[in-house]
């Protein structure tokens, strides 16, 4: 009688053992339909133009569509908007993200670090339409119009909080006697901090940023109440301009663009997956 | 002397965790029903891993092999169901585990609800008192059943971790080390205890501490580098060592 | 570079913190409060009008607040099935192996996609087999939103779940396989227990991440203002009514959109917060 119920058992811890092998192999289907789809439905789009041409309007895909050729133009605004704007986000979001950090990770205990603290996990888990209203309110009311400034401040504000937690989590596994060593050699603080700490945790932080960048490059909702979108190439910073993201928004709500969709898409998620394998590549090459 | 037939028997035993090495090379040798072995040797001897062998621990972790054979009253474990051969061969680990989640009642009887055996409420007091005042912690804890196992000093989880093998009535109860995660009092208390056990259970212990061995134990083994060295009388062994190693070993030469 | 410079200086980029999350607060606030003021800040949470007529303008939450929920009571129940294999296949079963980080990179590069573009695979392939079987007629609503969801918040609740079933000690398996328990009666009777609380914490911070999703949302719930009658009607969450009408939103209907924001902002605040608390005692036993 035991024996039957060791059988039974036996077979439930069997039936276990596959069903999350299953429903884990599963998990993988979507990433594998989403890019397999993205990937048949986009790669002819796919040409030099695609990327050095700007978005068509209406009427031209129109023309195109009735003469059965494929739709002109490409995604070079797009592109060149979303370089433009994540560079100003990131070139204030990186130092700031990283003395930020610096900061948690020296000031563990104190009152005042544990605030910041908590505030980071906010500001990280806000929903991303509501930094897209508040920005805004905060730059593009009182600019009186969309600008790529707004849009880089709704990204500055995405990015930061990742900054952040990233440099102070690579900071604060670096062993102690590093700093100790450090400061025993008689260097102050800040030197020590410039000269041993970042240096090691760089190869930490830059996968922080990679990571920052790769999150906030496809943003949508942010960027539709602030960079509002240009349907030409754009160097001034206080015009509205276009990216990426809002392009495919753009396109997936005119009819006459639709087939522009799935390029469109395609370099996105080529770009994001590959930064999130290059940072995880070289998260795993500077941890051994 | 001997007893008519042996409890459980390693025959030519090896055990390797890759190919090159092996942990525990060709051991041989005959345990007696009722009676306290000891395990002695160096760390790295192979006595843990041996003793592991013996509840198939192995068979959590893919990579190691293990070779010969194990008797248990004459049937090899190594072709049984694992879950079949713990339920009669108990294991209490280095450092006391209770269950964090468990409270001690539940502890003791955390076999019998791994093993999804239901109990009547009279068989489940009858067994909680039975096992803990086996391991004398019933009259510490008969007030606090109900509370975390976690809260008890390491002597008495350590207890309560015997109690909880012993509730499942095996036929051999593996030690590893047991009280070498706590203080001499402690240690005390539960080399008393399987003294006393000894009546119920044949017990099999790993030690690095030869005091402890020469105190509880009727026979001995020494093991050095995976070989089973010297097997016979503890009093015995410690008085006229056979091998050179056992004696350097016995003597503090080694170790 | 002296030590005061120094700590003054680390001392100021902290302070970006406070200084963000203030303006994002005094700017929602600010905004809101006409809103919060003309309809009475209960009203405005359980009025389910949403009508722009001029003259007659009504602003009410509550169809926002339901689908936000809906959405995303769904997605966490269709995310279970799925996370919870993957946690345990990462975090167990195969801890450590190969074939355990190919799957922990599978589900961070899911973690990785846009969600625009998660909206349009919904879009463009949920949507068509939802039709095609017969679930619902236009496709797009509450279901479908959810289910891309669902994809969505695997990662995040499979990794971190995972993590704390790695932390479950040793000692205390095999002290169960000791006492002849199969590894499914391991994992149910003690990996569980132990790790619970945390994995639930994980789920939390999953809930989340879904209550603000926008894009996804926005393509994939169909874009009207009532509540949803059943989980196939479509809706709008309080992220993809902002998200749908803010563009075009003037005054009362802007201020609205605000409160909306607002609203949403303190759920997840409070959501997280738990979520992040949980974590920390958990880690801490």
């Amino acid at each position: 009688m035991t024996h039957l119920k060791t059988k039974h058992r036996l077979l439930a811890d069997k039936a276990m053992l596959w069903i999350v092998c299953l429903f884990a192999t599963l998990t993988a289907v979507p990433l594998f339909a989403i890019l397999g789809e993205v990937l048949l439905r986009g790669y002819d789009q796919l040409s030099w133009s695609f990327f050095t041409e700007t978005t068509p309007t209406a009427y031209k895909a129109m023309k195109a569509i009735e003469a059965g050729e494929p739709i002109p133009g490409g995604i070079a605004n797009g592109i060149i908007g979303t370089m433009i704007m994540l560079g100003m986000a990131a070139i204030v979001a990186v130092p700031t993200g990283i003395l930020c950090g610096a900061f948690l990770a020296e000031n563990p205990k104190n009152r005042f670090s544990q605030t910041v603290s908590y505030l980071t996990d906010l500001l990280q888990g806000t929903p991303s339409v509501i930094i897209g209203i508040v920005t805004y309110m905060w730059v593009v009311v009182p600019m009186k119009g969309y600008s790529a400034i707004a849009g880089s401040v709704a990204l500055f504000v995405m990015m930061l909080p990742l900054i952040i937690r990233s440099t102070e989590e690579t900071l604060k596994i670096l062993p102690a006697s590093l700093k100790e060593a450090g400061l025993a050699l008689g260097g102050n603080r800040a030197r020590v901090m410039l000269k041993v700490q970042l240096p090691a945790a760089f190869g930490g932080i830059f996968t922080g940023v990679l990571l920052a960048i790769s999150r906030v490059i496809g943003e949508t909702a942010p960027l539709m109440f602030t960079a509002l979108g240009c349907s030409f190439i754009r160097f001034s910073i206080d015009k509205p301009i276009s990216a990426v993201p809002l392009l495919i928004w753009e396109f997936f709500n005119d009819p006459n663009l639709q087939e522009l969709i799935w390029g469109a898409s395609l370099f996105l998620l080529l770009f994001v997956l590959t930064l999130n394998l290059t940072a995880k590549y070289l998260a795993k090459k500077w941890n051994q | 002397m001997e007893s008519v037939k042996p409890i459980l028997e390693f025959n030519k035993t090896c055990v390797s965790y890759t190919k090159q090495t092996m942990a525990v090379k060709y051991v041989s040798a005959a345990i007696d029903r009722n009676t306290i072995t000891a395990i002695m040797g160096p760390s790295g001897c192979g006595k843990s891993t041996l003793l592991r062998a013996a509840n198939l621990m192995h068979e959590l972790y893919p990579n190691i092999r293990v070779d010969g054979e194990i008797l248990l009253n004459g049937e090899n474990i190594l072709s049984m169901e694992p879950v079949d051969v713990r339920r009669r061969i108990g294991m209490v680990f280095q450092r006391p585990a209770p269950f964090p989640t468990m409270s001690i009642t539940d502890n003791v009887l955390a076999g019998y609800a791994l093993n999804g055996i239901r109990l009547s409420k009279a068989e489940r007091e009858e067994t909680v008192e039975r096992c803990l005042k086996s391991v004398a912690l019933w009259d510490e804890v008969k007030d606090v059943l109900n509370k975390k196992g976690t809260f008890l000093s390491g002597g008495q989880q350590q207890r309560l971790c015997i109690a909880r093998a012993l509730a499942m009535k095996p036929d051999v109860l593996l030690m590893d080390e047991p009280t070498s995660a706590l203080d001499p009092i402690a240690t005390a208390h539960i080399e008393k205890l399987m003294q006393e056990l000894q009546k119920e259970v044949t017990i099999l212990i790993v030690t690095h501490n030869m005091g402890q061995a020469m105190r509880i134990s009727s026979k001995s083994m020494f093991m050095y580098l995976g070989e089973l060295v010297e097997y016979g009388d503890t009093a015995t062994m410690f008085s006229t060592p056979k091998d050179e190693r056992t004696k350097a070993y016995l003597t503090g030469r080694m170790g | 570079m002296t030590d005061k410079l120094y700590k003054v200086l680390l001392f100021v980029a902290a302070l970006t913190m406070p200084i963000v999350c203030g303006g994002v607060v005094y700017a929602l606030v600010t905004d809101a409060y006409e809103a919060f003021e003309h309809f009475g800040f209960i009203q405005f949470l359980t009025s389910k009008e949403w009508s722009y007529t001029e003259g007659a303008e009504q602003y009410g939450a509550l169809p926002f607040i339901t689908g936000t929920l809906m959405t995303t009571a769904l997605a966490l129940i269709f995310c279970i099935p799925f996370s919870l294999p993957v946690a345990l296949f990462v975090g167990e079963y195969f801890k450590g192996t190969k074939v355990a980080s190919v799957l922990s990179t599978v589900t961070d590069l899911l973690a990785g996609i846009p969600s625009i573009i998660y909206g349009l695979w919904g879009f463009y392939t949920l949507r068509p087999l939802i039709m095609a079987l017969g679930i619902s007629p236009q496709g797009s609503g509450v279901l479908t939103a959810s289910l891309v969801l669902a994809i969505m918040i695997v990662p995040y609740a499979a990794s971190l779940s995972a993590e704390f079933i790695k932390m479950v000690p040793n000692d205390l398996k095999e002290g169960a396989y000791s006492l002849g328990a199969t590894r499914a009666e391991v994992i149910r009777k003690v990996v569980f227990p132990v790790a619970g609380s945390g994995v639930f914490s994980s789920y939390v911070l999953a809930i989340g991440r879904a209550l603000g999703e926008t894009m996804t949302v926005t393509m994939l719930i169909g874009n009207t203002n009532n509540i949803p009658e059943s989980i196939t009607s479509t809706g709008n969450s309080m992220a993809s009514i902002i998200a749908n009408q803010f563009g075009e939103a003037s005054d009362l209907r802007f201020s609205s959109l605000i409160a909306i924001g607002l609203v949403l902002f303190l759920i997840t605040a409070v959501i997280n917060m738990i979520g992040k608390m949980m974590i920390t005692r958990a880690r801490i036993s």
